[in-house]
């Protein structure tokens, strides 16, 4: 495993060289101009927000059979990191809006899948906290970590159905992306997965260590 | 097979208990009777409004009347700790889940329909002609709400401050029910009323997902 | 209920860990109890007694070990009779429709004349039709252990089963787990100090932080393993 510093730098210098692309190197769009190269944060942001909420589900998945609290600390890191990278969406949506179509909000199908998404990350959060026993909030948050994540294309299909019966002019998406944007945009999805995996990496050694500190006092009590 | 045979008879108790005390019905009823009441204050109630508002407005007041129903399902089991009485006996765990999910759906189902009639008269709606439609989408959004909500009072009883956790955690969860619902019960109200197959679909996809779901997962939820 | 039953079972933890949050309900635990022993299990509040019981009737799963059933085949699942602190009983259903439902659970064939039998046997018989909510603590409890015998279970597990029982419903019970042990079945009773129940048992232990810390069978005493248990 490389060493969390080299990988961390190199997370950063990854980054820098995408928003160098995004500003510079992406040609300006036809009609919305400057604002739309918010795009290249916005729309790879939600997509690493779903492979994030995966990572999350296998962890759950994996607590259910194993037992192993290891599983448990993936499930919840990564929903956490999932949670981040959608209020990334949430936040980019409305300063793409504003500018491009005159809205802070609109109903868009993708936005709004997004938001659903982000309550539901955040009520798994919160029944982690409602449960003291540490196996038992573990077994729980699975569970409910599994029924979530299988919501997930659920909530994206009937919304989109949605808007699809009630179309509406504001659309996020970049459709017809030139060759160059779609470069930009494939960096772009690339650096963000590599900081996903970074932060899901320290908040699970966070975890892990939270876990050892809990053992040792219980030795200590035992004692 | 044991586990249906397990569940008619868990069933046959859940409905015995249900019809002798009438709790759940009747304060399920009054419930939603209340908040159809309050949106009338909230918009003017003209024939085509209410043909274009009414169904979402019925459907959130299931939703949130269904969220406070299912509350007790599991939580009165641990009053007399019958829940570990019927863990012993029971062969397949799974069968504890699907009689309580069958009676809800009962439960809701029931409950619904009632409404449907109050609805109509208050807000002027034509129900008769398509009621066997209608009670189809009630039945499919009611199967989605009492399975999920099955499973998630199961979770809710095990935590702090259930009352609140358990419509944060399901009305989420019920987006894929609550949009397809809305939309084919507005289709069957329309001046030509439409039995939209394709929303009744999503309903019917998850219903099997989360039903699914609920038998392969389940029994872990009841461990101790 | 007087002849000895066809098929006493046995009881077997195997370093039994327990473990709920930072909590050690039970550690490093091992117990052989063989059919047709009455045991009593003693200890202190929190020494880990009814974990251990619900371990063993299968209800909990324990965080490591083992639980097996020396005496029963390969692919059989026990039939354990339990009996909690909780009543586990339906308060809304009368006495009559209690018993039916779990019969019936149980697959039981012809399960009025058991039931019926079990209602005369626990003097129940004359409110079978009442609601278990009306009943008082004493006629709760033999409720719960009727419904602990519906399928003639070889192991008993019962949970402080005295408690809160008037001097009557005392008298019935000893007489009633005395019949059950002459009758060969395994009973493991948790009860808080000597007792008249407790002196029908052929074994007696004793429990303290999750742990087994004396056992007539390894040579411990009835009189040490009851003294200096307070409350």
């Amino acid at each position: 495993m490389i060493k969390t510093g080299v990988y961390t730098f190199l997370v950063c210098a990854l980054m820098g060289v995408t928003a160098y692309a995004a500003f510079f190197i992406a040609p300006t769009e036809a009609t919305m101009g400057l604002v739309q190269r918010i795009f290249y944060l916005h729309a790879p942001s939600g997509m690493t927000a779903l492979s994030a909420f995966l990572v999350s589900c296998i962890g759950s998945v994996a607590y259910i059979f194993t037992r192993k609290p290891k599983w448990d600390w993936l499930a919840v890191s990564a929903a956490e990191v999932g949670i981040a990278f959608c209020t990334v969406v949430l936040l980019t949506g409305p300063i793409w809006a504003k500018p491009a179509w005159g809205v802070w909000w609109a109903w868009d199908a993708r936005l709004t899948s997004t938001l659903v998404l982000w309550l539901l990350y955040v009520a798994f959060l919160i029944l982690r906290t409602m449960i003291e026993d540490s196996d038992r909030r573990a077994l729980v948050s699975a569970f409910f970590g599994v029924f979530t994540f299988l919501d997930v294309p659920l909530v994206y299909g009937s919304i989109w159905w949605w808007r699809t019966q009630h179309p509406q002019p504001v659309v996020f998406t970049s459709a017809g992306l030139e060759p160059t944007m779609r470069k930009v945009f494939y960096l772009s999805w690339l650096s963000l997965t590599c900081l996903m995996a970074l932060l899901i990496r320290q908040r699970y050694e966070l975890e892990e260590s939270r876990n050892e500190l809990q053992m040792l006092e219980q030795e200590l009590e035992a004692n | 097979m044991r586990l249906f045979s397990n569940t008619a008879v868990l069933l046959q108790k859940e409905l015995q208990a249900e019809f002798r005390s009438h709790e759940l019905l009747t304060t399920a009823s009054v419930f939603i009777l209340i908040v159809i009441v309050l949106f009338s204050f909230t918009f003017d109630p003209t024939s085509a409004e209410s043909r274009k508002f009414g169904p979402g407005l019925l459907w959130l007041a299931f939703l949130f009347s269904a969220s406070l129903m299912l509350q007790p399902c599991f939580l009165k089991e641990r009053t007399n700790d019958t829940l570990s009485a019927l863990r012993l006996v029971v062969n397949d765990p799974f069968a504890i889940f699907l009689a309580k999910l069958c009676a809800n759906t009962i439960f809701l189902l029931v409950t619904e329909l009632l409404l449907l009639f109050v609805f109509a008269v208050f807000y002027n709606v034509g129900v008769i002609a398509v009621f066997p439609q209608l009670a189809l989408v009630f039945f499919l959004g009611s199967m989605g709400v009492a399975t999920t909500g099955t499973a998630l009072s199961a979770i809710s009883s095990q935590a702090r401050m259930r009352e609140v956790l358990l419509p944060l955690l399901l009305l989420p969860l019920l987006v894929p029910v609550l949009i397809p619902s809305t939309e084919a019960t507005k289709a069957l109200l329309e001046k030509e009323p439409v039995l939209r197959w394709d929303w009744l679909g999503i309903l019917i996809a998850f219903d099997v997902v989360f039903l699914t779901a609920l038998w392969l997962f389940g029994e872990y939820l009841l461990e101790e | 209920m007087s002849q000895r039953i066809a098929r006493p079972v046995g009881l077997k933890f195997t370093n039994i860990e327990k473990r709920f949050g930072k909590l050690y309900a039970l550690r490093r635990l091992d117990m052989e109890i063989g059919p047709g022993e009455c045991v009593a299990l003693t200890g202190r509040n929190g020494s880990g007694k009814t974990t251990l019981l619900r371990v063993g009737s299968r209800l909990t799963r324990p965080t490591r070990g083992e639980v097996a059933f020396p005496g029963l085949k390969e692919s059989e699942a026990p039939a354990i009779g339990y009996v909690s602190h909780a009543v586990m009983l339906y308060d809304e259903l009368t006495a009559q429709e209690n018993l039916l439902l779990f019969a019936r659970l149980l697959g039981i064939p012809e399960p009025i004349n058991r039931i019926q039998s079990l209602l005369n046997g626990t003097n129940l018989a004359s409110r079978a039709a009442s609601l278990v909510r009306t009943f008082s603590r004493g006629m709760k409890q033999r409720l719960a252990i009727a419904r602990a015998l519906l399928q003639e279970p070889g192991l008993l597990l019962l949970d402080e089963p005295g408690t809160g029982l008037d001097t009557e419903s005392t008298v019935w019970l000893v007489n009633t787990v005395r019949c059950l042990r002459d009758e060969g079945r395994t009973i493991v009773m948790c009860v808080h100090g000597e007792s008249a129940l407790s002196q029908l048992a052929t074994r007696a232990a004793r429990l303290d932080a999750g742990t087994l810390i004396a056992d007539t069978r390894a040579g411990a005493t009835f009189q040490n393993i009851f003294a200096a248990v307070e409350a």
